[in-house]
């Protein structure tokens, strides 16, 4: 089980800091909402995994640590409203700067790797 | 009252905050009423701060169990003179602001009164609590209303620079909780003292992981205070944000040097064992380059915001050499300068808005533009900013660099200390008097300044009130020195913070 976790979080970190290293910012939220999921998953571990655990004492025989429970609904929530905030913000700039780009305006010499010429010689 | 007087500081914004989004202040029309609101509330606030910090001179440190769940469990608010001073400084710096942005700046959107006080709720939490994961809370608070602000009154511009401002964050946000899982993976605590008595015991293999948390934790705290390298969103998005709202961001990289300066001595700390100061070789560096590097910008600016910027990145670097230095004598005047520099580099701020009402489409670049209609006025505020931020006497600006110097005699680094830190005052004084040169003395002739708005005497008060407040503290500064001196004690005194949290019967 440690090792499938580990390998998911792994996953979710690597695609999350790739895309917010992109340049037009839809990736980049996209890369911030995966990074949050791997931020929660690795925040949820840090109790340590333990399965049929009730996180009240005296319901079960083992019992799982509750903190990390409690710390991870609250990284969700805090991660959510930023998200939803970085999209709006996105939003806003697509309208005032006319791109997508996050530097605002659109790399020098974007033009030839987007539209490569086609037929030309 | 004086039982949750510890709290205070955070309900007060919070709550004003929360009502004046409600019918009687909500509305464009109703400007008036926040405003009157708003200032009620920073001057409670202030008078909360103030009184808060009497009684933790008179009474030691404060502990404030929220919900009464007691240390280690529960998320506590620790008072010392430090976060109490700090708390203070916030709360004088905010009602400056908020005296400065009735001049008009606060009615370019509706909710600016609002947002500064949500602004205050997450600096005065990020400086009570004594929680990790309360602090990433706080830090959140504090950073959404800073968004909010840093886009208020739109423009271009600032969309495409909060843009950068908030995806930073946000990986350091999702950096803070990666260090924070990994703190409590290993330590089983959140709660700052409680870490620190934990970290002594962990066995070698977990001390790595540990030492890799804390090296975490240090790039999420050094992004927030401007550290090189982790500095370059600084200069660019202060010199967007709208005056009021940039002179209270000249709080904010302080809120992150606070938190290098409780962490690593409280956590990592000289009693730490083996993690024992383990971020001390890397500060060094990095404490000198952003000296360099933040003088360097300030010679190359192009307006007076950016330099006021640039300065900002000098002044981080400047108090984590005196983290770096790791005595109390050292920590208490670095802390002594912080007071000094959020001050002033917040007035430069209010001084660059104010010049660039006057001077047309020239703004506050280093251009050649008309004359100012209040020249002599503008003129003397300029160079008791200047003067102050540059560290020449009778301002407290020297005080606070003497006293940094003073304190990093006798070490090994004397020789770094003493050169880097005269070296940039001097390239400071040159930047600002060239800037000032051009400013005031380089006008176009013939055009008439009459028609340029004057200051209005909410401006004129607001920094005022800033720019007093530098004399002040070279005035009383063997109180202030004593005050922090004892800050810094306290801070550097683990045993008694244990003491205070009632923590030490699990010590052994």
């Amino acid at each position: 089980m440690e090792t499938v976790y580990v390998i998911c979080v792994g996953i979710l970190t690597f695609c999350g800091v790739f895309l917010c290293l992109r340049g037009r910012t839809f990736s980049v939220v996209v890369g911030l909402t995966m990074l949050s999921y791997a931020v929660n998953l690795f925040l949820f571990s840090s109790g340590r995994l333990s399965l049929d655990g009730a996180a009240i004492l005296g319901m079960a025989d083992k019992y799982a640590d509750p903190l990390p429970q409690a710390l991870t609904l609250t990284a969700i929530v805090i991660g959510f409203a930023m998200i939803a905030f970085v999209v709006i913000l996105a939003l806003r700039a697509r309208a005032d700067l006319g791109n997508d780009f996050v530097d605002g305006s659109e790399p020098l010499d974007s033009d030839k790797l987007v539209k490569p010429n086609r037929g030309k010689a | 009252m004086t039982l949750h007087l510890a709290i205070l500081p955070i309900l007060i914004p919070m709550i004003g905050g929360l009502l004046m989004l409600l019918p009687p202040f909500a509305g464009p029309l109703r400007y008036q009423y926040r405003r009157a609101g708003a200032l009620f509330l920073m001057l409670t606030q202030v008078a909360v701060s103030v009184y808060l910090m009497y009684v933790v001179v008179q009474n030691g440190a404060i502990m404030y169990a929220v919900g009464d769940w007691r240390p280690p469990f529960g998320i506590i608010l620790y008072v010392d003179q430090l976060s109490a001073m700090l708390v203070a400084l916030t709360g004088f710096l905010g009602l400056a602001i908020t005296l400065y942005s009735f001049a008009g700046d606060d009615r370019e959107g509706k909710y600016f009164h609002p947002m500064v006080q949500f602004l205050l709720v997450g600096i005065c939490g990020a400086f009570l609590t004594n929680d990790l994961f309360n602090l990433f809370v706080f830090f959140e608070v504090l950073l959404i209303a800073s968004y909010t602000l840093l886009i208020h009154g739109g423009g271009k511009q600032k969309t495409a620079a909060n843009l950068h401002y908030v995806i930073l964050n946000l990986v350091g946000s999702s950096l803070f909780l990666f260090a924070l899982g990994t703190l409590y993976g290993i330590t089983g605590t959140l709660n700052i003292a409680d870490m620190a008595m934990r970290v002594t015991q962990l066995s070698d293999g977990n001390q790595l992981i540990a030492q890799a948390g804390g090296s975490l934790m240090l790039i999420v705290f050094g992004l927030k205070a401007a550290m090189l390298p982790l500095h370059f969103w600084l200069p660019q998005t202060y010199a967007v944000a709208s005056a009021p709202v940039a002179a209270m961001f000249a709080i904010m990289t302080k809120v992150g040097v606070y938190c290098i300066f409780r962490v690593y001595t409280v956590i990592f700390g000289e009693q730490a064992g083996e993690l024992a100061d383990m971020i001390q070789p890397w500060i060094w560096p990095l404490a000198i380059l952003s000296i360099v590097a933040g003088t360097i910008g300030a010679l190359a600016s192009p307006n007076l915001r950016t330099l006021a910027g640039n300065l900002v990145v000098v002044s981080v670097g400047t108090l984590l050499i005196a983290f770096a230095l790791r005595t109390p004598e050292a920590t208490a005047a670095g802390l002594l300068y912080l007071i000094h520099s959020t001050i002033i580099t917040g007035a430069l701020f209010l001084i660059a808005d104010m010049l660039g009402q006057q001077r047309g489409k020239a703004l506050d670049y280093f251009v050649i533009a008309r004359k100012m209609k209040q020249q002599a006025l503008l003129g003397v505020m300029f160079v008791v900013a200047a003067m102050a931020v540059a560290g020449l006497p009778p301002f407290a600006g020297f005080l606070g660099k003497l006293v940094v110097l003073q304190s990093a005699t006798n070490t090994d680094y004397t020789a770094w200390v003493w050169s880097i830190i005269l070296i940039s005052s001097l390239a400071t004084i040159v930047a600002l008097s060239r800037a000032g040169t051009t400013l005031f003395w380089r006008n176009t002739p013939s055009h008439d300044a009459a028609e340029s708005p004057g200051i209005s005497k909410w401006q004129l008060g607001g920094t005022g009130l800033l720019l007093i407040a530098s004399p002040m503290l070279a005035l009383f500064g063997a109180s202030v020195i004593e005050y922090t001196n004892n800050a810094a004690e306290q801070l550097h005194d683990i045993p008694y913070l244990l003491e205070v949290m009632n923590l030490q019967g699990d010590a052994q």
